[in-house]
């Protein structure tokens, strides 16, 4: 299992857009990601749900990857968040 | 004749038939379905459909509406497909043996009630696009066709309110303006509209009334009057406006990628003022040759807490990367009068207009200062980029916010961070007293920008904030004219350049005068780069630039 934790820099925060690019970026590895704040956490493929956690600017949150490509998932996502998020 | 008053969200007077929008709304039956995997295959269908609708429709979008519009439509598509969507419908046609129509429907008020439920305001109205999706895949369900426009002629269109789905999807070339019951100023129906350049007003409540259809209608974008019936004269009037609107519209499209340059050759830089890294496409659209002013409050407005070095720096590096190379020029921190954050713990003010706002607080509590200056420079790796700092009286507070700045360089350096070594450092001219020792204040930074509302209110002693002072805030007095010409005149005479970044830069009576003082820079919102660029290629210095200075220093006719 890996983790990394963001700070969210983007005004608006977790919104549509990102969130589906996230869930797009996602499905290319095989890896489960899971996305906590606080004391929630969600699957994120699941887009509704992710939205629904209303993530703002200035929230930290843990990412959580499990799988065979967690090791490149992570790499990838990381870039993902510091780039849209 | 009738006037109605809504609220003008897209500029344009429509004229034509007034038509009501008539939305075919599928009547849905709850019924147990005996094959729930031939329901589960009959939505899966109706799924793919939608996908594939609405990645036409977003295609359409970006052709009508550019990329903003599209992007709309990319969510709706992300939405329909999403796992968690349909694994609720799922749960309803399998576990509750629910048909396609009726799951579809309760999963889309079960997540509309979640989104509503925020309390963030983006996301609450996410809920209308929820629905709107969930509407489209039960009309494909049950066969009913969304609404088209039966009429042969063009219309102006009334609704209560327009999704942006059925507001794409509409014959363009068949509406002449949108009329709507509710809505607001950042509705999606607004924003399709302005980009689309078709007039349209929301918010005017139950006020048109069912009878009036078919009857000639008039709204006015601008103004936000509907009105009904129109008298010869007041038709007269308008389509005189129509007319003028079409003609300048037709011009300033013209005048894209145009050099703002007047007729004697004298050439002025025209920028935009931006509050956040989303105005960014405004700027693209609009032409704006650079950021004169980046207003970087939004990231402590937006916050509960100081914003980190790192979530500024992602914010200016954004800004600055996305401007490719082009001038950007950010003011550090102007809170304090009528901007208060409640996590800064300011004491209350008996006078907080003169009290301690923007640098005076930055230079009280230097740490606040520190974090942004630094990830200021740490984003100047990323671009052309200039700090600007607002409301300085003296020359000291200069040389004490420089000297931050060398220190803050000085550690970058150490620690191997990049950034840009000729950054420029400026100051707002916004204060009489930097205005009268613009002489001194040139000696210290590489730009001047004029803040030019305050600049009056400070010089005429007049609350902005005051609507009562009406006629003794005036922006033109010769004071505050004189003040600036000073300031232009000391810039020059020690070789840095000097711009206007308030709202006096896009006032189209002043910018020949701006012109004759040698302003090297205009700094506007988006939208008036235009206009402007046209004003400034009409002018030609030589004939008015002595006229127009004398006026300044002698008697100015308005006073």
């Amino acid at each position: 299992m890996k983790t990394f934790t963001y700070t969210i820099t983007e005004p608006v925060g977790i919104h549509a857009r990102p969130a589906g690019l996230l869930v797009k970026e996602i499905k290319k590895y095989q890896s489960a990601v899971t996305i906590i704040k606080g004391e929630k956490s969600v699957n994120a493929l699941k887009l509704m749900a992710l939205m629904g956690m209303g993530i703002k600017c200035g929230d930290s949150v843990t990412v959580q990857l499990e799988g065979a490509d967690e090791d490149a998932a992570a790499t990838a996502l990381e870039e993902f968040f510091k780039t849209n998020l | 004749m009738i006037t109605i008053q809504g609220k003008g969200v897209s500029a344009g007077v429509g004229m034509g038939p007034l038509y009501f929008y008539r939305r075919a709304t599928a009547t849905i039956s709850r019924r147990e379905v005996a094959d729930t995997v031939a329901e589960w295959q009959r939505f899966k269908g109706a799924q793919t459909t939608a996908i594939t609708q609405l990645g036409e429709l977003a295609e359409k979008a970006r052709a009508e509406a550019g990329d903003e519009a599209a992007m709309l439509f990319e969510t709706h598509q992300m939405m329909a497909e999403d796992l968690d969507y349909e694994e609720a419908i799922e749960e309803k046609i399998n576990g509750e043996k629910l048909n396609a129509e009726a799951a579809v429907r309760d999963v889309a008020a079960q997540f509309a009630a979640m989104f509503e439920s925020m309390d963030d305001p983006y996301m609450q109205a996410r809920s209308a696009d929820v629905k709107d999706v969930s509407d489209r895949i039960v009309g494909i369900l049950s066969g009913v066709v969304q609404g088209g426009i039966a009429s042969d002629v063009p219309v102006l269109l009334a609704a209560d309110d327009l999704a942006p789905s059925e507001t794409v999807q509409m014959d363009k070339t068949k509406i002449l303006g949108f009329v709507t019951a509710g809505g607001s100023g950042s509705s999606h129906t607004a924003i399709l509209a302005r980009t689309m350049g078709i007039p349209a007003i929301v918010g005017v409540g139950d006020a048109l009334k069912p009878e009036y259809e078919g009857r000639t209608v008039i709204a006015d974008g601008a103004t936000g009057d509907v009105i009904v019936d129109p008298d010869d004269m007041t038709r007269d009037r308008m389509l005189k406006k129509r007319a003028e609107q079409l003609r300048l519209q037709r011009l300033l499209e013209t005048l894209k990628g145009q050099p703002n340059e007047t007729k004697d050759g004298k050439s002025i830089r025209i920028y935009c003022n931006i509050g956040s890294p989303e105005d960014l496409h405004a700027v693209d659209v609009n032409d704006g040759g650079g950021i004169g002013l980046f207003r970087s409050e939004f990231l402590y407005l937006n916050s509960k807490d100081y914003p980190t070095e790192d979530e500024q720096f992602e914010a200016y590096r954004k800004v600055l990367s996305g401007m490719d190379g082009k001038e950007v020029i950010i003011r550090t921190l102007d809170i304090g009068a009528d901007k208060q954050i409640g996590y800064f713990n300011l004491p209350k003010e008996e006078n907080p207009a003169m009290g301690m706002r923007a640098l005076r607080i930055c230079l009280t509590r230097p740490e606040i200062f520190q974090t942004q200056i630094r990830a200021l420079y740490r984003a100047s790796a990323y671009g052309k980029l200039g700090i600007m700092f607002p409301m300085v009286t003296s020359v000291w507070e200069v040389r004490e916010a420089k000297r931050i700045c060398t220190e803050v360089k000085r550690a970058l350096k150490k620690e191997g961070i990049p950034y840009d070594e000729h950054v420029q450092l400026g100051i707002m001219i916004e204060t009489p007293a930097a205005a009268i020792i613009s002489d001194r204040l040139a000696k210290e930074v590489d730009f001047f920008s004029c803040g030019t509302n305050d600049l009056t209110q400070y010089t005429l002693a007049c609350d902005r904030q005051n609507n009562d002072l009406g006629r003794f805030y005036d922006p033109h007095h010769p004071a505050v004219l004189r003040l600036i010409k000073l300031a232009a005149e000391n810039a020059h005479k020690n070789g840095i350049w000097i711009g206007i970044c308030g709202e006096l830069g896009a006032d189209l009576t002043l910018t020949e005068t701006f012109l004759a003082m040698g302003i090297d820079e205009l700094s506007v919102s988006p939208r008036a780069v235009l206009p402007l660029r046209n004003a400034v290629r009409m002018t030609d210095t030589r004939e008015s630039a002595p006229r127009l200075l004398e006026a300044i220093e002698d008697e100015y006719p308005a006073n």
